[in-house]
């Protein structure tokens, strides 16, 4: 039985472009600085699974969506503008 | 990469059949085929009902699949709005020959952080077009990601992408817009687009509502104008050429009797088969008679007849026609007869040729009465009038379909009709009623018929319960 983290993010990706892979490296420095091991990331290929791109609502490549807590929030881009993605996720950085 | 030479030039015009009525034979076969087409318009233009006949019809009628993204209706909506037009979306999707995708967008769920395309967008498309094997693309409309996505210079470089991509394919798309201020569509997406640009009106003109259909570019050749109005009924949608459809119809010299005897022979035989006849008389001068008359000769030999009445009910007219001895209620009743009453100002010019033509097309009559046609300049210039007219007339006369119009004429102005109507008529007969010493008398004259050598004796007409009759003219000898 896999430990529920509190934190479940998916990114959706269309192969390993430079843009995709960028956003993978950004998300995962993001999630060390601010959420202290309490995620799982999870990678969405939509070129292996191009029915999930309709099913799932998925436009812009790359898209990284909040999966939980609840509730869902989605941003796009190579999450290189940190503040955005904070703000976009709802990610407050640890009370001081 | 143009290929030179005859075969590069011919695969440069090659065209998509749209099967939308009317539409394939303006444009010369159809739509640009593997190039995408803009439609645009405002609300409730019908832009997205063309590009669904479009992708439909593709399906059914040319077994050619279809995907059609819809970026404002959500698919459940979609199919029910399109059902009501006998487009079973839900069973096309079944059978595979239709892919729908709804692309959501909340602009509020989208928070930019750095660079991105729209690759998921292509990615779907293609799983789309892959599913169904489709060769037909619609987008409906691309413009609102404008509204849900923040940068617009992304989105206009991958608007150009999609387009590309799409030709790239050898795909044939329609692209809808909405109408903008100033430039034809709200984002100016028609710079994109360079084969094929539609815009669609709608507007209220003589109290009726008209829709109009406008190229505003089409490469290649257009069968005539530029602009077409059209209409939108329980099928789909139906574009009227403006234009006749050209004079090279076969002519016939088999004689239809007119239903009268001594009126035959005074015609030499009878009304050739596929003429036009026109019938002009003041009011009770017996134009529905004559009409009845040649419904029930139409029956007799065993043809059928539609008689399109603007000013009577179907049972008036059998009523009134009754009383001179003719029944037609039996012709009725075993469906060689039928009659169409409708009040002109139902509907709007379009409709009336719309409807008249599918009635045709059903039926197959071989002679169509239309009684009386003068009430059709309640709902339209006399000039869009005679325009229709022209185009029915010639519809008809293309299919060896007589026709007999009635016209009401007013007292001292019989020879006057609808901006010279009577110059498409092939024969006209004209109605008069005179005073000859305190009675009334009716004078039937052959004004003119074409390609015969009639009678251009004035006779007497009189309309008794035992029918009608012609006869020579007794001049009373104390008469001026």
């Amino acid at each position: 039985m896999t430990e529920e983290k509190k934190w479940q993010l998916r990114l959706y990706v269309a192969g390993m472009t430079p843009k995709c892979l960028a956003a993978f490296e950004n998300l995962q420095q993001i999630c060390e600085e601010h959420l202290q091991g309490e995620y799982t990331i999870e990678i969405v290929d939509l070129l292996e699974n191009p029915q999930l791109a309709q099913g799932d609502q998925i436009l812009a490549i790359p898209t990284l969506v909040r999966k939980l807590p609840p509730p869902l929030k989605k941003i796009i881009g190579d999450l290189s503008n940190e503040e955005r993605v904070l703000v976009g996720l709802d990610l407050r950085p640890q009370a001081a | 990469m143009p290929e030179s030479g005859e075969q590069g030039f011919r695969k440069q015009l090659d065209k998509c059949p749209t099967g939308i009525r009317g539409l394939d034979e303006i444009t010369n076969g159809g739509l640009p085929r593997g190039r995408p087409t803009l439609v645009c318009g405002g609300a409730g233009c019908g832009k997205t009902l063309m590009a669904m006949e479009f992708l439909v019809r593709g399906a059914v009628d040319f077994g050619e699949p279809g995907v059609f993204m819809s970026f404002e209706e959500g698919t459940e909506e979609l199919t029910q709005n399109m059902a009501s037009l006998g487009f079973d979306l839900k069973d096309l999707q079944e059978k595979q020959k239709i892919a729908l995708d709804f692309v959501y967008i909340e602009r509020s769920e989208i928070e930019e952080t750095g660079e991105y395309d729209l690759e998921g967008l292509f990615i779907r498309l293609a799983n789309a077009i892959n599913s169904v094997g489709a060769q037909r693309v619609v987008l409906d409309t691309i413009e609102a990601l404008f509204a849900g996505l923040p940068n617009e210079l992304i989105l206009r470089s991958e608007l150009r992408r999609l387009l590309r991509w799409l030709k790239d394919r050898g795909l044939t798309a329609i692209v809808t817009g909405e109408k903008g201020e100033g430039s034809l569509t709200r984002h100016g997406i028609e710079e994109y687009v360079s084969d094929a640009v539609i815009v669609l009106d709608h507007r209220i003109m003589n109290q009726a509502a008209t829709r109009r259909l406008r190229f505003v570019k089409y490469r290649g050749s257009l069968h005539g104008a530029d602009e077409y109005p059209f209409l939108i009924d329980e099928d789909g949608i139906v574009v009227m050429p403006i234009t006749s459809l050209g004079l090279d119809y076969s002519v016939s010299s088999r004689r239809v009797s007119t239903g009268i005897a001594a009126l035959d022979d005074m015609l030499t035989g009878g009304y050739y088969e596929g003429s036009s006849v026109l019938v002009s008389g003041t009011a009770g001068s017996g134009k529905t008679s004559l009409s009845a008359y040649f419904a029930d000769a139409t029956c007799r030999r065993g043809e059928r007849c539609l008689y399109l009445a603007f000013e009577e009910s179907q049972a008036q007219i059998i009523r009134n026609i009754r009383s001179i001895g003719l029944d037609l209620e039996p012709w009725t009743e075993k469906g060689l007869l039928q009659f169409h009453a409708s009040r002109p100002t139902l509907y709007g010019l379009e409709m009336h040729l719309a409807t008249t033509l599918k009635m045709t097309e059903q039926f197959k009559p071989a002679t169509v009465i239309m009684d009386p046609i003068t009430n059709l300049s309640l709902v339209a210039k006399n000039e869009e009038v005679k325009s229709v007219l022209m185009r029915l007339v010639d519809f008809f006369k293309n299919r060896q379909v007589t026709t007999l119009f009635t016209n009401l004429s007013h007292p001292g102005e019989v020879e006057l009709t609808i901006s010279g109507v009577s110059s498409l008529m092939d024969t006209w007969i004209l109605l008069l009623n005179v005073e000859c010493n305190g009675d009334r008398r009716r004078i039937f004259h052959i004004l003119k018929s074409r390609g015969m050598a009639h009678s251009h004796q004035m006779r007497e007409f009189t309309i008794t319960g035992q029918g009608i009759n012609l006869e020579d003219i007794q001049l009373d000898p104390a008469a001026s």
